[in-house]
């Protein structure tokens, strides 16, 4: 028996959330009473997985998986939890994962929950707590198959370090072909992802247009934060779609989201409402974002926005 | 070109989300429900083949008898008609292992999901159906081309997209981009009348074993109120993220 996590990486590196999936994976390992074993493809640095509970390290090394094919990442991941001899396998839940986690659950006939939030209450029955009408509510859910396949939701259990003495081996799955090619992958660099960001500052239809949006940038540049924006905003081309957050967008499970002049419709809140600490800055003070907020000001963006860039400069040149 | 297009019957966006019996069932009481958002997608980027490549489009739902009005608005819409799988559908995989009898029966070409329902959030059918069918498969969908058998699909990565191809038959997972928003369509009072007598099947379960069960919903817990700042006191608002939030 065994609980298999497979890692994400970027250019060789782990990205952070393989970490919490890492934690994660260790805890629900001890619940189980066994090891936890994670799946690195193409990864540099598989020693840095062991202070997070990574008792091994499977690690395929193959220049046919530089590009991320879901069926085939897919197929790897069964070789691995049936050599492992897994009875859970964890996910994260980013775009590859999202991607992959329904094939893998296919390939294992195993029953699959997303958007986990918590280690399982009870593991038999298995049931894990997720989340459910885009962040309206929990639902507890029971996986009754012998596998089970779980995606973790983004920073909805932390990383915890947790130092073992682990192993790394070398394993050669077979590579099963796809009839899928990649033409091309456009990826913006420089620049933070919603997914992957601690601090999101997003901007509604109270800052009037586009042209406006420099001072959303410059605040998030100065915070290491990422863009987002409500729906109406990309709907009417101020912003790019894969700003647009809420129930119908991106979902945000930010350590910090600043709303600056949206209104907090209730479909915008669902999106965002993982999100730990929330700021709304809002002319009105009737705004519904003030009821989902923990922290607001009323008044005007075009003069609280600049004023705070002002005082942060100040207090990372102090604070750096 | 025949289109398969996955409809699920969700509660509209504005719903208050509320559970009985024990916090065991959704609450539907008042509810109006809708075709998901994500599946309107779908639907729209179906009609564009229908009216420029001439395709027809059936679409499906795995659910009991109060699922019809949605199905009815989606031959409102414009698919040529609709099936019902009579089951409620409670689990991902079964309603997968549904949808993968139905497509086995009656092949198609190209099938459209959307990414994820908005009441269950499970984000599997789609990928489930394709692991099943062992068709090719895209998830988070934002471009759909096809020119004959062949497929060139975008899909949102995290920071960007990627572009890929492939021959049909393909099944895709989609959300805004497939489609823009302005040109998602509603149903006109022709269309509604028309609806009225295009063919529902209804099709019997295969009864497969679920492999996942809602034990329990639960609500968040209740906010704490909003600490207010004022305007002109945004030193403070920095204070409270760095030494009471301690997100900065
Ligand atoms: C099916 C469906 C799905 C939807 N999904 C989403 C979704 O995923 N995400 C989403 O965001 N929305 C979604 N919506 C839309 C949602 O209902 C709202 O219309 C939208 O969120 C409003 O965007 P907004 O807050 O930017 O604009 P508005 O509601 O117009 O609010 C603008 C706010 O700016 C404030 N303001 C004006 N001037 C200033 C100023 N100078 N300084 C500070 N504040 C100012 C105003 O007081 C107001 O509160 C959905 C709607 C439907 C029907």
């Amino acid at each position: 028996m065994s609980v298999l996590v497979l890692a994400e990486t970027s250019e060789g590196k782990f990205k952070k959330s393989t970490f919490e999936v890492t934690s994660y994976g260790k805890k629900v390992a001890e619940q189980l009473d066994t090891n936890l074993v994670v799946l690195a493809i193409n990864a540099t640095e598989n020693e840095t997985l062991y202070k997070y509970g990574a008792e091994k390290v499977l690690n395929v090394s193959d220049e046919a998986l530089a590009t991320f094919n879901a069926k085939t990442v897919a197929n790897i991941v069964k070789q691995a939890a049936e050599k492992e001899k897994s009875t859970v396998v964890i996910i994260d839940s980013n775009a590859n994962g999202l991607y992959l986690a329904p094939l893998v659950a296919v390939n294992l006939n195993a029953g699959f929950a997303s958007n986990v939030i918590s280690l399982p209450s009870s593991t038999s029955p298995f049931v894990v707590k997720r989340k459910a009408f885009s962040s309206k509510a929990f639902n507890n859910c029971e996986i009754s198959t012998e596998v089970k396949v779980i995606a973790l939701a983004k920073n909805s259990y932390g990383v915890f370090e947790n130092e073992v003495s682990g192993t790394t081996e070398s394993f050669s799955p077979e590579i099963a072909s796809s009839n899928l090619t990649s033409e091309s992958i456009e990826q913006t660099t420089g620049t933070v992802t919603i997914a992957d960001a601690d601090i999101v500052v997003s901007g509604g239809r109270g800052l009037k247009g586009p042209e406006n949006w420099g001072m959303v940038e410059e605040l998030a540049a100065i915070l290491g934060a990422a863009t987002a924006c409500s729906k109406p905003v990309s709907d009417l081309g101020w912003r790019p779609h894969s700003e647009h957050v809420g129930q119908t967008g991106k979902p945000v499970a930010a350590n910090l989201y600043i709303a600056i002049g949206i209104s907090g419709a209730i479909q915008h809140l669902a999106g965002i409402n993982s999100s730990k600490v929330k700021v709304v800055i809002n002319t009105d003070a009737e705004a519904p974002f003030f009821k989902a907020a923990d922290y607001g000001i009323v008044g005007d963006a075009f003069e609280v926005i600049p004023t705070l860039i002002e005082k942060l400069k100040e207090f990372k040149a102090i604070n750096a | 070109m025949k289109i398969l297009v996955c409809i699920s019957h969700v509660p509209d966006t504005t719903s208050k989300i509320n559970f009985t019996e024990n916090d065991t069932k959704f609450d539907s009481n008042g509810v109006q429900f809708v075709i998901n958002p994500y599946d309107e997608f779908a639907l729209t980027r179906a009609m564009w083949f229908k009216e420029k490549q001439a395709a027809s489009i059936t679409v499906i739902t795995v659910g009991d008898a109060t699922t019809e009005p949605t199905l009815r608005k989606a031959l409102a819409i414009g698919a040529d008609n609709a099936i019902r799988v009579n089951a409620t559908a409670t689990d991902g995989f079964a309603v997968a292992k549904e949808l993968a009898a139905v497509v086995k029966n009656d092949t198609y070409d190209l099938i459209l999901a959307g990414k994820e329902s908005i009441d269950y959030n499970g984000g599997m059918v789609p990928g489930m159906l394709a692991g099943l069918l062992d068709y090719n498969f895209v998830n988070a969908c934002i471009g759909l081309e096809i020119e004959g058998e062949e497929a060139t699909v975008s899909r949102e990565i995290d920071g960007g997209k990627e572009v890929l191809s492939c021959n049909l038959p393909l099944i895709i997972a989609g959300q805004k981009g497939l489609v823009e928003e302005k040109d998602l369509r509603i149903p006109n009072m022709r269309g509604i009348m028309m609806a009225r007598k295009k063919p529902l099947t209804i099709v019997e379960p295969t009864a497969s074993d679920t492999a996942t069960k809602s034990t329990s919903f639960e609500k968040p817990a209740a906010k704490s109120a909003c600490k207010l700042i004022d305007a002109d006191n945004v030193d403070e608002l920095i204070n409270l993220l760095h030494n009471e939030a301690k997100v900065i």
